[in-house]
């Protein structure tokens, strides 16, 4: 075979794979998602969100888990949005390329990526042994220190892509720092701003692991949050590891809530975005 | 201009210092409290860790005894599994990933370029959780039946790996568990990958390929060698997130803490497999001094890797901006 017709091959050979690859990716993403409609749909119903987390083999639904998940990440996105987006501004409008500022980033970029058990060890050990039992608040904690890095770092990316005329044009009208930044920078980077809350809320709705240590789980309607505290994910595991049919069933329901609300999260929080830009 | 308390709009001078200055250090409160947690994880895992620490010593990481009721808690078979099932991860995304940014960067129209990166993208926002349910139901059976009777026919007969692919094809173990991991660190290892290679001078792409050169060669002698920290950046973000990951190993590692041999087919644990099996069982003391020891192990490691992919990453971007 001569040199030419080699790397021709070769060529091939290589965008064959790429193809492949491609290929590959797509198909566990349509076949996980495929996967939890088909087997999750049909297990949705009223009893579902009206019925109690059940003994095994008796009726029940996951009300007082989608309650308790709604709840500590909702409590938790109050906490951890105001937060970040303080840290955020810190690290685009005063920091800049301070000592400080990159150390935060750097830390910050760090948590991005921590594990979240390690997170969840951390509020246990702070939270829980102390006080001597597992609580929602604990669980909401863990879930806040997931959420800040997301929204610090977006908050900071979106508000550096603000350009400078508008701080300095603000500043010309006498209006002072902190008011050019809230009223002015921060308002020019909503929709991003947004967009990362959205994405950081994404996040924290499926985490399992941190809240193992610190909420734990609880089989009954509880508004304590003082208390364990009931959650979707950790009755997903507990059910999907059990060998009981019906909890598995009931587990596909949970897992088909959960992938929903975080996809459509995510494209919610693209689409935003994707029409901030072109305006 | 005197200062009026009435009017809002027009407040002095001095009041406008004063809410300057206090909202300048609340924002700057809350960075520094990035680094308190920081500081805080740290020095409350080595606290809660010392019991064990003081009394295993380094020792804890060379014994492979996990044994409760005697007390006595070694790190090995844990570690072992953290390691063994990133290092499969690693040897699948790495290729499928760089397949997937080189498809996304040179070969996609580009009206297809957007959605597939979102596709790629959406799998990543998959939660852990749904990969373990999915892994131990759906995957698991399918893997045993099918893929591990393959492996076991075909790879399971070199010399020297061959003890890897034996034993009996039950689905769940540490092969399977490498295998979820890679599907779910694809997503991050690719996404950088794309990120990096769409940094490349178009005018040195273009001189390749006007010089005849084929896609391939464009990707492997031009892009490939211009972006090669950001390259090696993604794959330690991939790394560390796999030795991170929780709950999609704990369904389909098996969770027993045994060696028997090489084999991949076995059961086994993870540092975070064994934390998110027993830790809120554990009883107060040891037991669960050991458990935040483990913990603390891996936190450092993952912070190692973590920072290492940083430092890669940022010399990339700091190369970038110089020539720009």
């Amino acid at each position: 075979m001569n040199r030419r017709a080699w790397r021709k091959l070769v060529n091939r050979l290589a965008i064959g794979a790429s193809v492949a690859a491609m290929a590959f990716g797509l198909a566990w993403l349509l076949s996980i998602l495929w996967n939890v409609i088909s087997l999750g749909v049909g297990e949705l119903g009223w009893a579902l969100f009206t019925q109690m987390t059940p003994a095994p083999g008796s009726q029940g639904g996951l009300a007082n888990a989608i309650f308790g998940s709604a709840l500590m990440v909702g409590v938790a996105t109050l906490l951890g949005t105001p937060i970040g987006i303080l840290a955020g501004i810190y690290l685009a409008e005063y920091g800049a390329r301070s000592w400080l500022a990159n150390v935060t980033r750097f830390v910050n970029d760090m948590l991005l990526s921590a594990p979240s058990i390690v997170i969840g060890l951390f509020v246990y050990a702070v939270m829980v042994a102390t006080v001597g039992n597992f609580s929602g608040w604990a669980g909401i904690v863990a879930l806040t220190l997931l959420m800040l890095p997301v929204v610090i770092r977006t908050t900071e990316n979106m508000l550096l892509l603000v350009p400078n005329s508008l701080r300095e044009a603000a500043i010309a009208l006498g209006a002072p720092r902190w008011r050019v930044i809230t009223s002015v920078t921060l308002r020019a980077a909503r929709a991003g701003v947004i967009t990362g809350v959205l994405l950081a809320v994404a996040r924290i709705s499926g985490e399992t692991a941190p809240l193992l240590f610190t909420s734990l789980s609880n089989q009954f309607w509880s508004t304590d949050l003082n208390a364990p505290m009931a959650n979707l994910p950790v009755t997903i595991f507990k059910f999907a590891m059990s060998p009981y049919e019906d909890w598995q069933r009931l587990a596909w329901a949970g897992v088909f809530l959960i992938t929903m609300g975080v996809l459509v999260l995510n494209i919610l929080a693209r689409t935003l975005f994707k029409d901030e830009l072109k305006r | 201009m005197a200062a009026s308390p009435t009017s809002a709009s027009v407040p002095g001078p001095n009041r406008q210092g004063l809410q300057d200055l206090i909202f300048k250090w609340t924002t700057w409160f809350f960075a520094v409290f990035v680094l308190l947690v920081m500081a805080g994880i740290i020095v409350s895992l080595v606290i809660s860790a010392w019991p064990s620490i003081e009394r295993f010593g380094f020792g804890f990481l060379t014994s492979s005894e996990w044994n409760p009721p005697k007390e006595r808690f070694g790190a090995l078979v844990p570690a072992y599994g953290t390691i063994v099932t990133s290092v499969i991860a690693l040897i699948i995304a790495v290729p499928v990933s760089f397949g997937i940014a080189l498809f996304l960067t040179e070969l996609s129209p580009r009206w297809l370029k957007r959605p597939l990166g979102t596709a790629i993208e959406l799998l990543a926002a998959i939660p852990s959780i749904v990969y373990g349910m999915w892994g131990l139901l759906v995957f698991a059976p399918i893997f045993g039946q099918y893929v591990q009777p393959w492996l076991t026919a075909t790879l399971g007969h070199v010399p020297g790996i061959g003890i890897l692919f034996s034993g009996p094809p039950i689905g769940i173990g540490l092969l399977c568990a490498g295998v979820i991991l890679a599907i779910m660190i694809i997503p991050f290892i690719a996404s950088v990958m794309r990120d990096v290679f769409e940094l490349t001078p178009p005018m040195l792409k273009e001189s390749a390929y006007g010089l005849g050169a084929t896609t391939w060669e464009v990707m492997s002698k031009v892009v490939l060698p211009y972006t090669r920290a950001g390259t090696i950046g993604g794959i330690m973000l991939g790394l560390g997130r796999a030795l991170g990951e929780t709950m999609a190993v704990t369904f389909v590692i098996g969770n027993t803490n045994l060696l028997q041999s090489f084999s991949l087919y076995q059961s086994g644990n993870s540092i975070t497999s064994a934390l998110a099996n027993e830790f809120s069982e554990a009883s107060p003391g040891l037991h669960t001094a050991a458990l935040i020891e483990l913990g603390l192990i891996l936190f450092i490691i993952t912070l190692m890797v973590l920072a290492a992919s940083k430092l890669m990453l940022s010399r990339m971007a700091r190369a970038e901006g110089s020539k720009s």
